[in-house]
């Protein structure tokens, strides 16, 4: 039955691409690795701080998530729901925007060093550990607040109603409904946070650096890049990888981050808050402070950076062009990528519908340097390499946000072949007809959303790129870093902002594309 | 004696008034058509519906500024009546002290409660290895547990067939009788309401009426109940039945 074969083999295809990237580019760095020294005390110092940070980062977003989750899930108040949407939006911001938002608040020439210094109190030194860790719960706090917000917005409120009934303290309430939940939600919500800190690179390559707060992922882009050590790449890569898949199959059994999930904007009604005021004071003050510390450095930033936009000098404006042509075709791969695969795992069922969607999250373990640098080997005795960068920049976007594109549809992917299938199937519509006619109109919601996080994610991207571009073609985020490294800050300011912008409404657009008119 | 004193509950379009007394001791049926209020009426006096004017006292003591749980009545909901996470006995010592922490002659009391409902031997259950009626016996444990003068029955047995309905009903009778507490029960049925309540509230048109002896009311009804009860006055008190409506608001 041909409405069983394309799927089947477009599927297979994207699979094999996927593992080609996960284990081929390995494999290759592996190759080409001469003599295997083994690690030195460096680079166990590198897995040490990565694993460290990673977890004081899981455990501190989360702890700092349950009162503010708490309080959103209980007080009611103008602007909660734009506040809720806005702990979403960290997801698909830029990284290097978020670090240069950061440093005007809390670096040495930020807003809080400069009120120490008033009271003759030395800044803030907050390169190294705490730096790196700062930004890690500046992305994960909202992040874990909306997952503990949805386990929270999940307890009936009958069940609130009925401990009211029966006069529970705020403590039994805790006891009985709150712990419990928390039990079950947190350990998802720390292995997700654990796993994204543990690949990351561009804030460890900002903020971190130098032998004491060097990620892995750092290590591999320094090995390969400064002393060319192929085999040294390899070895960390390696340990990179097999950090990561420990990681991800203890969490392949739990929740991942829905980004940007629905039906958060309703309070639980609750019986037991009436007579609280210094409770109401706590929680707006959970909620003041979050709310703080995520808006306060975008602001400082879009402050300082708007005016400044116009000034950009020419190279930025190439760097943004090419920037937005890599997210495009970034957006292009990954959802046919994701259709494909969807595809194939909704038709084939079984072993081979698990397997395969095991392949579309396995990027989820994949580090992008691994990728980046296993690629460039594979490919520079043929191609010069420069003229790769653009490409395969693209490329690795589009599988390293395929299992957030794949989380959004297959849902509703299911749900279109459980409810339409059978009425296709009778009237014959098979192929291509079927997907146009049928699916894709039931998908356009969650298409747009995973066609606006792959490319948000791209635009913000820098990973991959670092390893490919010579002093041209570079895209906005290297330029980016670049002009903070030369310290032009005005110039890096408007560039940030001008990131941002371009990132928000990338998102924006492909995900209003798919509301407007969607058939669900 | 539970006085509903000038009462308006405003929700919206909807709006409810009340104002009547209960005599202690008194069993009431509360009567009308779905979406009326019966519930929201309930809510009022239990203290989760708020009431735009007036005040609820039970015995002169006010309730209308008490938390919910500190109010001296004990209901029960349509559903939802149990913790689904705790055993049958730790939801019936929920009664006796939300912490859990129960003292031997506590634990006692909870096992005695047990027992009284014939529940004896399933107190480690969860509620979802419980029967729907057995569900029921635990939240009435719960209710005796706790021993408050006014028990509010909100239809919580509406989902039971009719032979476990009766059985139930002669249980809320028999703690009725070992504690003299006052009832109000929501009831789409008027056997129900014959089964255990002497008098009869009937929610209508934005009012809840003052209770009147039930069996007068049934036997002959104003227009507005006889039109909800399927029948024209005069016409056989049996001629219809109603049918079951469980979405009652």
């Amino acid at each position: 039955m041909t409405g069983r074969i394309w799927p089947l083999a477009g599927g297979s295809a994207v699979a094999l691409i996927l593992l080609i990237l996960s284990f081929g580019s390995l494999g290759a760095v592996a190759w080409r690795a001469e003599g295997w020294g083994g690690l030195g005390p460096a680079d166990w110092a590198a897995v040490r701080f990565t694993l460290t940070q990673a977890m004081v980062s899981a455990v501190l977003s989360v702890a700092l998530a349950v009162p503010v989750a708490r309080a959103l899930a209980r007080r009611c108040f103008p602007g909660r729901g734009l506040l809720i949407t806005l702990l979403g939006a960290p997801f698909i911001l830029p990284t290097l925007v978020a670090v240069m938002g950061l440093l005007a608040v809390f670096g040495r020439n930020g807003v809080i060093s400069a009120i120490l210094g008033w009271f003759g109190l030395p800044p803030l030194q907050i390169y190294g550990f705490v730096g790196v860790v700062l930004a890690h719960v500046f992305f994960n706090l909202p992040l874990a607040t909306r997952l503990l917000l949805q386990g929270w917005l999940a307890i009936p409120s009958e069940h609130f109603r009925l401990a009211a009934a029966l006069g529970f303290s705020r403590r039994d309430v805790f006891r009985h409904l709150e712990a419990p939940m928390l039990r079950e939600m947190m350990p998802g919500a720390l292995l997700v946070i654990f796993l994204l800190c543990l690949t990351s690179f561009a804030v460890a390559l900002t903020l971190g650096g130098g032998p004491r707060a060097t990620t892995v992922e750092l290590a591999i882009y320094q090995a390969f890049r400064f002393d060319f050590d192929l085999s040294k790449a390899a070895l960390l890569a390696l340990v990179q990888f097999g950090l990561c898949a420990l990681a991800a199959a203890l969490a392949l059994g739990v929740a991942l981050p829905p980004g940007f999930g629905a039906g958060l904007d309703r309070p639980v009604i609750r019986h037991d808050m009436g007579r609280a005021p210094g409770l109401a004071l706590w929680d707006g003050v959970m909620i003041g402070l979050a709310a703080a510390f995520l808006l306060l450095p975008l602001g400082m930033i879009v402050l300082r950076g708007l005016p400044l936009v116009a000034g950009l000098p020419a190279p930025v404006w190439m760097a943004a062009g090419r920037s937005v042509a890599v997210a495009l075709a970034s957006v292009l791969l990954c959802i046919g990528f994701a259709l494909a695969l969807g595809l194939a795992i909704e038709r084939a069922g079984g072993v081979v519908s698990r397997g395969l969607e095991v392949v579309g999250m396995v990027s989820l373990a994949a580090s992008p340097l691994v990728i980046g640098t296993g690629l460039f080997i594979l490919t520079f005795p043929l191609v010069d390499p420069a003229r790769l960068a653009l490409p395969v920049t693209a490329l690795v976007n589009a599988a390293m946000a395929l299992p957030f594109a794949l989380r959004a549809i297959l849902p509703a992917l299911r749900q279109a072949e459980a409810s339409q299938g059978r009425l296709a199937d009778h009237l014959g519509l098979t192929g291509w007809t079927r997907l146009r006619l049928v699916i894709l109109p039931r998908l356009r919601r969650p298409l747009g959303f995973a066609a606006g996080l792959a490319g948000a994610l791209s635009m913000g991207d820098l990973g991959v790129i670092v390893l490919f571009a010579e002093r041209e073609g570079a895209t906005l985020p290297l330029q980016l870093y670049r002009l903070m490294g030369a310290y032009r800050s005005d110039d890096a300011a408007g560039a940030a902002v001008l990131l941002l912008g371009l990132s928000l409404l990338i998102f924006w657009a492909f995900d209003r594309g798919g509301r407007a008119h969607a058939a669900t | 004696m539970l006085q509903l004193d000038g009462v308006t509950i405003v929700q919206g379009d909807f709006r409810l008034e009340a104002d009547l007394t209960l005599e202690s001791g008194a069993r009431v049926a509360v009567l009308g058509p779905s979406g009326a209020g019966k519930s929201t009426l309930l809510g009022a006096i239990a203290g989760f519906v708020p009431l735009s004017t007036g005040r609820v006292t039970l015995d002169g003591e006010d309730l209308s500024t008490l938390a919910p749980g500190a109010r001296p009545l004990s209901i029960l909901f349509q559903d939802n009546n149990l913790f689904p996470h705790l055993s049958a006995a730790q939801n019936v010592a929920l009664g006796l002290r939300p912490s859990l922490r129960l003292t031997g002659t506590e634990q006692e009391k909870v096992d005695a409660a047990l027992e009284r409902v014939g529940l004896e031997l399933l107190g480690g259950r969860r509620p979802a290895q419980l029967s729907g009626g057995q569900q029921s016996r635990v939240a009435l444990a719960r209710a005796l547990l706790r021993r408050r003068p006014l028990l509010l029955l909100d239809e919580p047995f509406a989902a039971l067939g009719p032979a476990l309905k009766t059985e139930m009903l002669a249980l809320v009778r028999e703690i009725l009788n070992e504690t003299g507490a006052m009832l109000l029960m929501v009831t789409h049925d008027p056997e129900d309401a014959r089964a255990i309540a002497s008098q009869a509230i009937v929610v209508t048109e934005g009012e809840a009426a003052r209770p009147a002896p039930l069996a007068a009311l049934l036997d002959n009804p104003p227009d507005a109940l006889a039109s909800y009860l399927g029948r024209r006055r005069g016409a056989e008190p049996n001629a219809a039945h109603e049918g079951d409506d469980h979405s009652a608001g």
